[in-house]
């Protein structure tokens, strides 16, 4: 009786050694695998500023989705002849708002959202307010940087 | 002569596989014949519907280049000068539509027939999987002529997955490739379209049709004690009687994808513009709009959550309430419905049609 219990004691342990063996070696050979379906970050510099367009290129009462980096921003020229620029990045989707001159603020035509000309989310889905810019005239140029940049 | 050598071709074969044993064991197969006879033909027409879409599919990886620089412009190429490339591209495109509007009907059809109760509730989950996996495909394959309205669509549906709680940014990331919708998004959705989801979607089915074959078809006054399909009641032979039947549905259909791609071309669109603002009128594909719709209803704010985070966590809910049906309804029996999921299931369609109406009108 004692052999036979040792000996079923020997073959778990052998099966347990077995099995926590294949174990790991199925985790290494997927490890790899899962890494490398997650994308690399990519290091970028970060942008506080960029020229949005020249001086009189943006008419009163319209707007221009310009490149801030990687992200979209939009300058508007607002009905008083004002400039100002937000991110287009719409805050409901991410969708890439545009002004709209009949409704006199910006518009996202992707779920209807509607924000004011000071950023604020005043109608539809966009939970949050868009990140405001500074906008300064330079030479000829409409700069576009970061609050506080 | 030629039947003789048809016929040596089978014997050697037979001797060798015994063949004959197959046959005898198809011969006996047959499917229940009342008046829900006709929903069983969809099934069989989703899944002639998935063949065509992997022919044209194949058949246009011999033209498309997946990169952002020059996807739109190989669609464009594919449509306007490889011989007969507009049919090709549009008969994958309107056979993707009619696939998924099949597979809903097919969904709907089991659903309300009660098919998925037991022994067939994995026969129901893999449908479901199956489903998911087809409107994955409609979603990826939609990005691939990188046109304004498939950018606008990938970065919402994305975003989409960003505003899951905890899991998102992890799984947005994991979708596009990177922070944003890029050209890094466009070869990985090409890479789950071509061959990824292909090879879920061909397993899927596999087992979908093996236990099909297993168990045979679902009758409405069946016994779910696992007995076998009642002997009363008119039956007939699946071969060749339905399979015959099933050909001909097959042909009206290939009939009507053919008329589709010839009278309304799948339209190319403008290419997508990274740093241009989303187009007017913008709308996903029908079989997504209802959820599109909604997400455009929901206010803001719904107490403390945002409104579309709790509409996507309520979407998701719903998605897995369907996909375990059989193991929550225990009412269901041999002519005996359960009330609770007849009224899930109408509202579950009638919210769906509805949404999609509003959004059209």
């Amino acid at each position: 009786m004692e052999v036979v219990s040792k000996r079923t004691d020997r073959r778990s342990f052998l099966n347990y050694l077995l099995g926590t063996g294949i174990g790991a070696a199925v985790v290494s050979f997927f490890y790899p695998v899962i890494k490398f379906l997650i994308p690399p970050r990519i290091a970028e510099a970060p942008t506080s500023s960029v020229v949005a367009a020249k001086v009189g290129e943006v008419a009163p009462n319209t707007g221009k989705v310009f490149r801030f980096g990687s992200k979209p921003g939009i300058l508007i020229n607002g009905p008083d002849g004002s400039l100002r620029a937000y991110s287009a990045t719409c805050t409901h989707l991410d969708c890439i708002v545009q002004y709209r001159p009949d409704m006199q603020n910006i518009w996202c035509a992707c779920h209807n959202g509607r924000y004011d000309l000071n950023g604020l989310n005043i109608a539809g889905p966009p939970p949050r307010p868009l990140e405001v810019y500074d906008v300064r005239t330079r030479s000829g140029e409409i700069v576009v940087s970061k609050k506080g940049g | 002569m030629l039947r003789s050598l048809s016929q040596r071709t089978w014997n050697w074969l037979d001797e060798r596989l015994n063949l004959d044993e197959l046959i005898a064991h198809a011969k006996e197969k047959t499917v229940p014949i009342h008046k829900h006879t006709l929903w069983y033909y969809l099934g069989g027409m989703t899944a002639f519907l998935f063949f065509v879409q992997v022919v044209t599919g194949i058949l246009l990886l011999l033209y498309y280049r997946p990169s952002s620089d020059n996807a739109f412009e190989s669609v464009q190429f594919i449509m306007t000068e490889v011989h007969f490339g507009w049919l090709v591209r549009s008969v994958h495109s309107w056979g993707a539509n009619l696939m998924i509007a099949a597979a809903f009907a097919h969904m709907f059809s089991v659903y309300f027939l009660r098919a998925y109760r037991k022994p067939r509730e994995l026969t129901w989950v893999t449908g479901i999987l199956f489903l998911f996996i087809a409107l994955t495909f409609g979603f990826s394959g939609y990005l691939l002529p990188w046109n304004e309205l498939s950018f606008f669509a990938t970065k919402v549906g994305t975003e989409i997955a960003g505003v899951i709680p905890l899991v998102g940014h992890f799984l947005k990331r994991f979708l596009r490739g990177g922070e944003d919708v890029t050209g890094a998004t466009l070869t990985r959705f090409f890479g789950w379209h071509v061959a990824m989801l292909p090879a879920a979607a061909a397993m899927l089915l596999m087992a979908h049709l093996f236990m099909v074959q297993r168990l045979g078809m679902s009758s409405p006054e069946e016994s779910t004690d696992g007995a076998d399909n009642p002997s009363h009641g008119k039956t007939m032979l699946f071969f060749p009687n339905f399979l015959l039947r099933d050909l001909v549905g097959w042909l009206i259909a290939l009939g009507i994808l053919g008329a589709l791609a010839a009278i309304y071309p799948w339209e190319l669109g403008v290419k997508a513009d990274p740093f241009a603002s989303a187009p007017a009128n913008i709308k996903p594909e029908w079989y997504f709009v209802f959820m599109f719709q909604t997400l455009k209803i929901l206010p803001a704010k719904i107490l403390f959550m945002d409104g579309e985070v709790l509409g996507i966590l309520a979407f998701g809910l719903a998605g897995l309430v369907g996909l375990l049906v059989p193991f929550l309804d225990t009412q269901s029996g041999p002519n005996r419905t359960s009330l609770i999921f007849t009224v899930l299931g109408v509202v579950a369609l009638v919210y769906m049609v509805a949404m999609t109406v509003i959004a059209y009108i």
